[in-house]
């Protein structure tokens, strides 16, 4: 069982997540620099926080031109992991491998804080490990995590089950208020119709600490490995 | 031959930035202006060999797949010999 972390000219929070999964998690990992398109030894691929290229043109939209996303557009159409935070569930979404697209923020700044998480499916190979009656409590930091798509990808989202993550109050309430970004009916993360590719603006790889203020992400990795362990005792 | 691409927020998308400039640019004194939307523009220099049909059609691939980000942004095309 091996996680990768990709590496784009401009990703920051790459080391972050390889600090995770090695120490926190426990398992393999290794990083692939985007020139790589052999992804074979890998069962979950991370693509990171991060600017990568610059935010140039738009978030993510130059990453999705490099070499190794076309190896993972093949990863997931194997039924492998992936799973984009931040700059990754930008890139994800201007790859075509999950829906919508993430704006500048409604309010135009960038906002790095804390913020309340519900999770809206604990039925995906993410989040099985996650306390449906918890609510969690994950930074953001970002500048264009405003996801928007149109009604009919809307309700495809509601009706599949693929929003996975809802900006909430401390209570769970989901309202105006909480939703640091102007998100879309406060979506803070989806996943594909297949659940095998997760995207959410939060960074639950710094929360995997008490030191940190908060170690709840950690049930995100948790789940992914025993996702991973399902398919690998299967095999 | 050159070709000109502008980018611009769909209609139906709210543009942040857009009511920024506006109010900005209504603190000045300019308070005839209904609405301000901020959009992208590319100059993209062509081979003078191909024709301009063949510039019309690669320009409009290229705004497609990598200029515009057909969720949120449309785009059109102006090419001149």
């Amino acid at each position: 069982m091996k996680f990768g972390v990709v590496v784009f000219p401009g990703s920051n929070c790459d080391h972050d997540a390889y600090h995770v999964i090695s120490k926190h998690v426990g398992q393999p990992v290794d990083f692939i620099w985007h020139q790589q398109t052999d992804l074979s030894g890998f069962d979950a691929i991370i693509v990171p926080g991060g600017f990568s290229y610059g935010d140039y043109l738009r978030a993510g939209a130059l990453a999705r031109f490099s070499p190794v996303m076309k190896a993972i557009k093949e990863f997931a159409a194997e039924g492998k992991f992936v799973f984009g935070i931040c700059n990754g569930f930008q890139i994800l979404c201007e790859a075509g491998l999950l829906p919508g697209a993430l704006m500048r923020n409604a309010g135009l700044h960038f906002i790095c804080r804390h913020v309340n998480l519900k999770l809206e499916n604990g039925d995906t190979p993410f989040t099985t490990e996650v306390d449906p009656n918890r609510i969690l409590s994950i930074p953001i930091a970002h500048a264009e995590g405003n996801y928007t798509c149109d009604d009919e990808t809307f309700h495809s989202l509601e009706e599949n089950g693929q929003i996975v993550f809802r900006y909430c109050e401390p209570d769970g309430q989901i309202t105006s208020e909480a939703n640091p970004n102007g998100a879309r009916s406060n979506i803070a993360g989806i996943c594909n119709l297949d659940r095998n590719v997760l995207g959410m603006m939060p960074h639950p790889e710094r929360a995997c600490e008490e030191m940190l203020g908060s170690n709840d992400g950690r049930d995100i990795f948790r789940s992914l490995t025993k996702a991973m362990a399902r398919i690998e005792a299967a095999a | 031959m050159k070709a000109k691409v502008f980018v611009t927020l769909k209609p139906s998308v709210l543009d942040p930035q857009g009511k920024a400039i506006h109010h900005s640019v209504a603190s000045l004194g300019f308070d005839q202006i209904g609405d301000i939307r901020q959009g992208k523009y590319f100059e993209i220099a062509l081979d003078p060999a191909i024709s301009e049909a063949d510039a019309r059609v690669s320009v409009e691939r290229i705004a497609k797949d990598v200029l515009a980000n057909p969720v949120i942004e449309d785009y059109r095309v102006e090419v001149e010999a």
